[in-house]
C-alpha cells in the first residue's frame, strides 16, 4: 500500500505546473475563476496552447499526437490542470470521435480527420441522443438508406452540446429496422455544411446556450464516411463510452471548487462573523470534503488498476455517480454561501459577465451554476442508469 | 377541528385561478419577463379590480378585511402561476408593515396600495447582514423635525416597480441591536433614491436601492421610533407564511408534472412511471408537497399568537419548505431528463423559484438555529 508518486512522476507534475503557469491566458483564468462560460475562440486559444505544446491528446497513440504517458502522469495531467483552473479540453473531438476513429477508421479517415481533431481546426459535435431516446439510446430512429454511394439521412437529435460551433458531427444511425436494435445501428461522420442539416439553439433554465437539436432531412453521406461496418455502429458506440473514463470523477476540479466555496465562505458574513467560522456552514463544507475524499481514493484505486495494465470495470459508475454528487452539492452549498446576491441575473452572461455586477464577483454565476449542474446527474448515461449498471454487472442482480 | 375552507375562500381561491389562467399561460408569462419592464401594468389593474390587492385591508382603509388564510390561498394561487406581480413585495410586505404599524401614514398610503395605485417594495437586506433583520448599516439620523437616511439595500424584491419604499434603519444603537430600529416609507422618486434595476434568476424584477442624505419627516415613521424590530418580525413571519403557500402552489405544480410526464415519456418499452425507482421518488415528491401544505396550514393559523409561538411556526413551516422544495425541484428536474433543464418548460422556471425562496427571509440553517433559540427561550 503506497499512495506516493514515484519521483519521476512528480518531476512531470512540477513541469505541468510550470507551463501552466506560464501560458495560461489571464483573461481565460479571469473568466473561468467567475464560472463563467467561455466562448469558441477562448476554447479554442486554451486547445491550441495544449496542441502546440504536444499535450492536447495524450491518450491517442504516438503516431497521430499522443504522449505515450503513463496512466499515474495522465492522472497528474489532469489534476494539474484542475488545480489551476484551466478549461478542459472539448471531448467531442479528442477524446470521442478520435478514438473511435483510431480504433476502427479507415485510413483515409484518420488522415482527414485525426489532424484537424488535434490541432482544433475543425469542431466535432455527438449526434447521439434523439427525442425518443435517451436513457434508451438504442431506441434511436434517425435513418440512413443507402443510395448508391451516399446514404440519405432523416431524423432529429437532440441535446446536441456546442453543435452551434460544429464542422462535424459523429451520429448513430439506423441502418436496418428489422433486427433488434443494437443490431441495426451504423456510426457515420458527417460534415454540418451538408445540405439539409439545421440547428435549433435549446435554451437551459440557467440562460445558457449549450445544447442545441440537430435536424436532418434528406442529408447525402458519402458512405465512405461510415465508420467501421455498416450495422456494427453500437459495438463502436459502446467503445466510445468505456474509452477515456479516467478523470470522469472530477476530483481534483472539485478539490478546486472546495477551494474556491471556503474563500467565499469566509468573505460572507453571518451576524458580524464569517460564515466560514459558523458551525452549521462548516460542517456542511466538512462532509463534502470527507465525501470527496472518498470519492479520491477510490479514483486513486481505479488509477492503481490501470497501472497494472487492467481496465475498470463496471465499478467505473462509482466514479460517475459520486462524481456529479459532489459537483452538484458542490454548487448547492455555493449558492447557499453566496446568499443574497446570488439572485440577480446578468443576462448574455458570456458576453457581459464583468460589467458592474451588483454584489461581490464570486456571486455572479453562483446560481445559473447550481442551476446548470443538475444536468450532471441527467447526462452521460444518468444517475439511474449507473445504478442499474452496478446492480447487475456488478452485483448480479 | 376543521381544515376546510368557507365559501368565501373557495371563490376568493377561483378567482385568482381564473386570473392565472388568463393571463400566466407559460409562453405569455416567458416573453413577459424578458421585457424591459419584466411584468404586464394591465395584470396588476386587474388585480386591483378584482379586490384582490385590498384583501386583507380593513374595510376603513378601502380594504375586504379579510386575514390570514385567505392571504394563504392567494398566495398558492400565485405560486401554482408563477406570477410576477408585486403582490408579495406590495400587499403582504409594505402593506403588512403599513397595516400592523398604524397611524396618519397607514391611513394615508394604504387606501392607495389597496386600490394597486401605490406599489410598495420593502428593502430589509444590506450587503453584509446576510438574513439577520437587525444586521443593519443604513442609518436614519434625526435632523430637526426630519431624518436623513444613508445606506445601500441589497436586492429588493419589486424594487423597479416601486412607488414608495419602506425601509429599515438603525436610528440608535449598534449594529445588531435588536433596539434602534425604525421602519421609514420613502417616496420611491425623493431626492437621494437611486435603484439600480435588474432581473433575478427566478424572473422578478430587483433592484439595489441607495440612499444618500435622503430626507424624510418623522410623520413618515412605521410603528414606532427605535421600536421597529418587532414590527419587522412579525411581518417576516407572515412573509414566510406568504412563501410557503407560494412554494406548496409550485410543489403541487411540479409534482403532477412529473407524475403526468412519468406516464407518456417511455423508454425502453415503457412508461418511465413503471420503473420503481422513479416511482418512490415520486412518492417522496407526493409527501414533500403534503408535508408543505401542513406546515402552510400550520403557520398560517399561528400568525396571531405571542411572538415565541408565530416565530416557531413560521421558522418550522421555512424548513420544512426550504427542504420540500429542494427536493420536488430536484426531482422534477431529473425525472424529466433533459428537458427539465430546458428554459422552454415551465419545469425549470418552478424549480428555480423554488431555489429562490429558500433564501428569502432566511435560509433552512438560519430558521433551524431560531427555532432552537426559541425554543429555549
Amino acid at each position: 500500500m503506497d499512495t506516493s508518486f514515484s519521483p519521476d512522476e512528480l518531476a512531470f507534475r512540477d513541469e505541468v505546473r510550470a507551463f501552466i503557469a506560464e501560458n495560461y491566458p489571464e483573461d481565460i483564468k479571469a473568466k473561468m475563476e467567475a464560472g463563467v462560460e467561455l466562448n469558441k475562440e477562448e476554447t479554442l486559444r486554451w486547445h491550441g496552447i495544449l496542441a502546440k505544446k504536444g499535450w492536447v491528446a495524450p491518450g491517442w497513440p504516438e503516431e497521430w499526437g499522443g504522449t505515450d504517458w503513463t496512466p499515474g502522469q495522465k492522472f497528474l495531467f489532469d489534476q494539474a490542470c484542475a488545480e489551476a483552473g484551466t478549461p478542459g479540453v472539448l471531448p467531442f473531438g479528442i477524446s470521442m470521435v478520435a478514438p473511435v476513429i483510431y480504433t476502427f477508421g479507415s485510413d483515409e479517415q484518420k488522415q482527414q480527420h485525426l489532424p484537424p481533431i488535434y490541432n482544433g481546426d475543425l469542431w466535432w459535435c455527438q449526434g447521439y441522443s434523439e427525442p425518443g431516446s435517451g436513457s434508451d439510446l438504442a431506441s434511436l430512429k434517425t435513418k440512413a438508406v443507402r443510395d448508391g454511394d451516399d446514404y440519405i439521412v432523416n431524423g432529429s437529435k437532440t441535446w446536441t452540446t456546442l453543435a452551434q460551433h460544429a464542422d462535424w458531427i459523429f451520429c448513430l444511425v439506423k441502418t436496418d429496422t428489422n433486427v433488434k436494435a443494437q443490431e441495426g445501428i451504423s456510426f457515420l461522420l458527417i460534415d454540418m455544411k451538408t445540405p439539409g442539416i439545421t440547428v435549433r439553439p435549446i435554451i437551459t433554465m440557467d440562460g445558457g446556450h449549450e445544447v442545441n437539436e440537430v435536424f436532418l432531412e434528406d442529408v447525402r453521406v458519402p458512405v465512405a464516411n461510415r465508420i467501421g461496418e455498416e450495422n456494427k455502429g453500437w459495438t463502436y458506440a459502446k467503445f466510445l463510452l468505456t474509452h477515456e473514463r479516467t478523470g470522469i470523477a472530477g476530483v481534483a476540479r472539485s478539490k478546486k471548487g472546495l477551494a474556491r466555496l471556503k474563500e467565499i465562505a469566509k468573505a460572507e458574513y453571518i451576524d458580524g462573523r464569517p460564515l466560514f467560522e459558523d458551525q452549521d456552514f462548516s460542517r456542511k463544507i466538512a462532509e463534502l470534503e470527507i465525501d470527496l475524499t472518498a470519492l479520491e481514493y477510490t479514483d486513486l484505486r481505479v488509477l492503481s488498476e490501470l497501472r497494472k495494465g487492467n481496465h475498470p470495470g463496471p465499478e467505473s459508475s462509482i466514479l460517475k455517480i459520486k462524481g456529479t454528487e459532489i459537483q452538484q452539492r458542490l454548487t448547492e452549498l455555493t449558492l447557499e454561501a453566496v446568499g443574497t446576491y446570488a439572485a440577480p441575473f446578468y443576462r448574455g452572461l458570456d458576453d457581459r459577465w464583468n460589467e458592474f455586477p451588483v454584489g461581490p464577483d464570486y456571486a455572479v454565476g453562483s446560481a445559473p451554476k447550481y442551476f446548470n449542474m443538475r444536468k450532471t446527474s441527467i447526462y452521460g448515461g444518468s444517475n439511474e442508469i449507473q445504478r442499474n449498471i452496478i446492480a447487475k454487472a456488478v452485483l448480479g442482480l | 377541528m376543521d381544515f376546510s375552507f368557507t365559501e368565501e375562500q373557495t371563490l376568493l381561491r377561483n378567482t385568482v385561478e381564473r386570473f392565472v389562467l388568463d393571463n400566466y399561460e407559460f409562453e405569455t408569462r416567458r416573453q413577459m419577463t424578458a421585457t424591459e419592464e419584466g411584468r404586464n401594468p394591465a395584470n396588476w389593474a386587474q388585480l386591483a379590480e378584482l379586490g384582490i390587492l385590498a384583501a386583507p385591508f380593513s374595510e376603513d382603509h378601502g380594504g375586504l378585511g379579510y386575514g390570514a388564510t385567505e392571504t394563504m390561498v392567494v398566495m398558492e394561487e400565485l405560486g401554482k402561476g408563477l406570477v410576477v406581480d408585486p403582490y408579495f413585495p406590495s400587499i403582504v410586505l409594505g402593506g403588512g408593515l403599513l397595516r400592523h404599524g398604524g397611524g396618519a401614514i397607514a391611513d394615508e398610503v394604504i387606501p392607495q396600495v389597496a386600490m394597486g395605485e401605490d406599489i410598495l417594495a420593502f428593502a430589509y437586506a444590506e450587503p453584509k447582514g446576510r438574513f439577520n433583520l437587525a444586521d443593519l448599516e443604513t442609518t436614519a439620523k434625526a435632523d430637526g423635525g426630519d431624518y436623513v437616511i444613508n445606506g445601500h439595500k441589497a436586492v429588493v424584491i419589486g424594487a423597479p416597480f416601486a412607488t414608495k419604499l419602506l425601509v429599515s434603519t438603525r436610528t440608535s444603537g449598534g449594529v445588531r441591536d435588536a433596539d434602534g430600529v425604525t421602519v421609514f416609507v420613502v417616496d420611491a422618486k425623493a431626492d437621494g433614491v437611486s435603484i439600480r434595476s435588474y432581473p433575478t434568476v427566478d424572473g422578478l424584477r430587483a433592484g439595489e436601492v441607495y440612499f444618500e442624505n435622503v430626507k424624510v419627516p418623522a410623520n413618515n415613521i412605521v410603528g414606532e421610533l427605535d421600536n421597529g424590530l418587532p414590527l419587522i418580525e412579525q411581518v417576516a413571519d407572515e412573509a414566510i407564511a406568504a412563501l410557503s403557500a407560494e412554494a406548496t402552489g409550485a410543489m403541487k405544480v411540479l409534482t403532477d408534472a412529473t407524475v403526468e410526464y412519468s406516464k407518456t415519456r417511455v423508454q425502453f418499452g415503457q412508461a418511465i412511471g413503471k420503473f420503481q425507482v422513479l416511482q418512490h421518488r415520486m412518492a417522496d415528491m407526493f409527501m414533500a408537497h403534503e408535508q408543505s401544505t401542513s406546515m402552510t396550514y400550520m403557520v398560517t393559523m399561528k400568525l396571531d399568537e405571542d411572538a415565541k409561538t408565530r416565530g416557531m411556526a413560521a421558522s418550522a413551516a421555512k424548513v420544512q419548505i426550504g427542504k420540500a422544495g429542494r427536493e420536488v425541484g430536484q426531482s422534477a428536474v431529473q425525472i424529466h431528463g433533459g428537458m427539465g433543464m430546458t428554459d422552454e418548460l415551465n419545469v425549470g422556471h418552478y424549480f428555480k423559484r423554488l431555489t429562490m425562496i429558500d433564501a428569502q427571509f432566511g435560509n433552512v440553517d438560519y430558521h433551524l438555529k431560531r427555532y432552537a433559540t426559541l425554543s429555549k427561550s
